[in-house]
């Protein structure tokens, strides 16, 4: 638990990327099997425990202190388990802070009756640091600060380079905790284990920004175009071994979608965009918020907000991977079996027909509809390569829209950003003359701009929150962003999607920003 | 005939605590006559007394701090344990362990003692003399850290953590904020004590109270100013900054710095995430909640008088044993221990 607890605690403060990994490749090359294993499982959620609540914690508290000391600490920290990690008066005793394992196997195995004894026994061998980790290990509010996807690179990073992450991700949903067999592997002392009929995630093939200089490059005759939709890009996974929904980052969210888990009657794996569709129209990104990131799905979230998957491509028919084949065989492939099974919430994505590259740019600037991105363009003889090959598939969006928004707050950044002011909040006039936020940017600018904007924060800060400072209303910038949604999510009644700084216009004063009325001209939903 | 209780001849007046008898002021606010300065923190010795009475490197580090006008313009150094009278009070110093040359005042008028911790830690320090305990009919004692939530770890294996994480990224320099009088000094001895013989690298902030602390006697190694010009050489080394300069422009001339903090405010998640610290040391120059209710016991008095911090948990505690506490509503301290 020691090595556990300072993995946790290191993760949670360090901002890199590249630190984290390394801080992750250090634990795992040090712990003994099968502690490594279940820290893997709890940095990459799967480690959950029904058994104890923040109600145990509170009897805990109750029987070992003072009540006003405790209310005081309460109020000063703001956090149950914190608090009684920081505070616990512990007893003497001989024992040893508990392995992980002991934990994980203690939590599975004992009664609910027993735990307070237990817990509080563990609690007595253990420094704050611990008792923090295995307090929020057992209720459930462990927040690891490091994603899945960066775990698998520091055991590919762990092997010396001789698996990648990618790999890793093919076996992964075979695997389970203590993930001993992985080890292994990584380690060189086993072979790579083998999934069999699992439901694995396979990596997606990515695309590139297409920039100006590619086009002249394109041969449309080698080309297939497809509608880029703002959905979720998914990976529908059925095979004997069972049904899985997986995310583009390999996050298993079938929980939240039954409707489709039900719809995947068939042996296939398929790649595709997850939407929300009504009467075969594709509603904005917006809607399908509604539907990420529930614990429960209602019958009235899955009637009011409908979701489909618009297929792009087929890896597997059956057992037969068919990702050596070129994106005209895998198409022909998918076709024939979409036409067959007639799967139900199931569509085809639409192959755009088109005779030169000036007649797809025509096609990309009039794309305003809801939802619509751009433009994805493949190469008709490109197998599909998982990562992000170079030259095989690009994305083209359509040209964003702006407005000139004032400047209202600004963040300090992360990692090497944390001296700079680089998180902005920006807002447009209200026809009452009230400035009123309508979004935050905190990329698109470049070094010298960055310079140039952290400069002004400093020298026109009004107030200070924290890391927040709130700054004269005297600095317009040009936002750019792709689409502009009704929300009720935010204060402004409008959700801005992907906007960045496109430009900052000194030349213009602030009282000439845009007002809110002209963005919410730009609204795609506004009817609905 | 029984002594006086302290509350008849121990005042809190608007320039500070005033002993009436002596006729002088401890860690006065305001610039007054007389004063007894505890520790040269700049919440605890202000500019502008005219007689002051401290240990000797409490004097020196004034100096340092306030300039030869600022520190008093009548000086007197008491070394440790030595008894004077000024008019009827029997005044000494002894150790009170949170930095080089920080007394607690002890007095005595009449049979009645009264002890003035100023402010204190318990964990050892190489860099000062130790906290030793008084017996008395009154302690006022600070309270930084008075709530069960703060216990400090063993300094050592804090930096232990330091040296792991230094380690772990050799390509980085680590940049640790602390405060330039005692924090710094500290860190640096502890450093020395674990092994860490490579020059230490400070913030310009830094190096007078270093320069006082080597001319009293500590020792302190190689130190480096941290220029910009050093860039390449700072790489995997350790520098040491003034927390407010170390997540701003300042350490912008730092290979990927590693910012951590060493305060007792740390150990609290909320307050470490805030300035964006990458590795929170938890190393404090104050008593933490168990030291503060050992150091009551131990000192035994029937009464204790709690100032700057957070009175009432402590006063609380201190009742269920018996202890009368009074809270000591002196203005002009910083109860967030700035110092610390
Ligand atoms: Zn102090
Ligand atoms: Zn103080």
């Amino acid at each position: 638990m020691i090595a556990f607890a300072d993995l946790l605690e290191r993760l949670v403060f360090t901002p890199g990327r590249n630190a984290k990994i390394a801080l992750l490749r250090r634990y795992f090359a040090t712990q003994p099997d099968p502690d490594r294993g279940l820290g893997l499982a709890a940095v990459t959620g799967e480690l959950s425990f029904a058994t104890a609540k923040a109600g145990l914690i509170r009897q805990l508290a109750a029987d070992r202190t003072d009540p006003e000391l405790f209310a005081w600490s309460y109020d000063y920290v703001g956090d149950l388990a914190e608090t009684v990690a920081l505070m616990w008066p512990s007893r003497a005793t001989n024992a040893a802070p508990p392995r992980l394992s002991e934990v994980v196997g203690t939590l599975d195995r004992a009664p609910k009756a027993a735990l307070p004894a237990i817990v509080a026994g563990w609690l007595d061998a253990c420094d704050p640091s611990v008792r923090l980790a295995l307090l929020k290990l057992i209720t459930g509010g462990l927040r690891v600060g490091a994603s899945a996807r960066l775990a698998k690179i520091a055991l590919a990073d762990m092997s010396g380079g001789r698996i990648a992450p990618d790999d890793i991700e093919e076996v992964w949903h075979g695997l389970a905790p203590p993930y001993s067999a992985l080890f292994a592997w990584i380690e060189g002392q086993a072979p790579r284990p083998d999934p069999a009929d699992a439901p694995v995630f396979r990596p997606p093939m990515l695309a590139h920004p297409l920039d100006a200089g590619d086009i002249a490059g394109l041969d449309p005759a080698l080309l297939r175009a497809e509608w880029k939709w703002d959905g979720i890009r998914v990976q529908l996974v059925a095979s004997a071994g069972g049904r899985r929904l997986y995310s583009r980052g390999a996050e298993d969210i079938s929980d939240a979608f039954p409707e489709i888990l039900a719809a995947m009657e068939f042996h296939a794996v398929l790649d595709g965009e997850l939407l929300v569709v009504r009467d075969g129209q594709v509603a904005p990104f917006a809607d399908l918020q509604q539907r990420l990131n529930r614990k429960a799905v209602t019958a009235k979230m899955m009637k009011d907000y409908p979701v489909g998957v618009r297929l792009y491509d087929m890896l597997f028919e059956g057992a037969d991977d068919i990702r050596p084949l070129a994106f005209d065989a895998r198409r022909a492939r998918l076709e024939a079996w979409h036409g067959r099974m007639a799967p139900a919430r199931l569509d085809l994505s639409e192959l755009i027909r088109f005779g030169s590259i000036a007649e797809l740019a025509a096609l990309r600037d009039g794309a305003r509809a809801v939802a619509i991105e751009g433009l994805m363009l493949k190469r008709a003889d490109a197998p599909y390569v998982p990562g992000r090959p170079k030259g095989l598939w690009w994305k083209w969006k359509r040209d964003p829209l702006t407005i000139d928004a004032v400047l209202m707050y600004a963040q300090r950044g992360h990692g090497k950003r944390s001296s700079y002011y680089s998180d902005y909040t920006f807002g447009l006039w209200r026809a009452d003359g009230e400035l009123v936020p309508v979004g935050k940017a905190y990329f698109g600018f470049t070094d010298e701009e960055l310079a140039f904007l952290d400069r002004w924060i400093r020298n026109h800060t009004t107030q200070r929150f924290g890391p927040v400072r709130e700054v004269e209303r005297g600095l317009v910038l040009e936002v750019a962003f792709d689409a502009a949604q009704l929300s009720s999510r935010h204060k402004s009644g409008v959700a801005l999607r992907f906007p960045r700084i496109a430009r900052i216009r000194t030349d213009k004063p602030a009282a000439e920003a845009d007002r809110l009325e002209t963005l919410m001209r730009l609204v795609e939903n506004a009817q609905s | 005939m029984t002594a006086p209780h302290p509350e008849t001849w121990l005042k809190v007046l608007p320039q500070g605590l005033y002993c009436e008898p002596g006729g002088f002021y401890i860690d006065p606010v305001r610039a007054v006559d007389r004063a007894v300065i505890t520790h040269a923190h700049s919440d605890h010795a202000r500019p502008g007394h005219r007689a002051v009475l401290a240990t000797a490197p409490t004097l020196a580090l004034m100096q340092a701090r306030l300039g030869e006008d600022g520190a008093g313009a009548v000086r007197q150094a008491l070394a440790w344990g030595e008894r004077i009278r000024i008019n009827d009070v029997d005044l000494w110093l002894q150790p009170a362990g949170h930095v080089l040359g920080s007394a607690q005042v002890a007095m005595e008028w009449r049979g009645s003692r009264a002890v003035v911790s100023g402010d204190y830690k318990r964990a050892p320090d190489p860099t000062c003399a130790g906290f030793e305990p008084i017996a008395c009919d009154v302690f006022v004692t600070e309270a930084t850290f008075a709530l069960p939530v703060f216990r400090h770890p063993p300094a050592d294996a804090e930096i232990r953590r330091l040296l792991a994480s230094v380690a772990l990224f050799p390509e980085r320099t680590h940049v640790v904020g602390c405060y330039s009088l005692g924090k710094c000094q500290r860190l640096i001895a502890l450093l020395r004590q674990a092994g860490w013989d490579a020059p230490i690298w400070l913030h310009g902030a830094l190096a007078a109270m270093c320069r006082v602390y080597e001319e009293q006697g500590v020792a302190l190694g190689e130190l480096l100013p941290a220029t910009v010009a050093a860039k390449g050489r700072l790489v995997g080394q350790i520098v040491l900054a003034p927390p407010s300069a170390v997540a701003d422009r300042w350490a912008r001339r730092l290979a990927e710095p590693v910012v951590c903090m060493a305060s007792g405010w740390m150990r609290v998640r909320q307050r470490a995430k805030q300035g964006g610290v990458e590795l929170p040391l938890v190393i404090s120059d104050h008593a933490d909640w168990d030291e503060l209710n050992a150091t009551l016991d131990e000192v035994g008095a029937p009464e204790v008088w709690v100032t700057h911090g957070r009175e009432e948990a402590l006063i609380h505690a201190a009742g269920q044993r018996g202890i009368r506490g009074r809270a000591l509503r002196l203005v002009g301290y910083s109860d967030e221990g700035s110092e610390e």
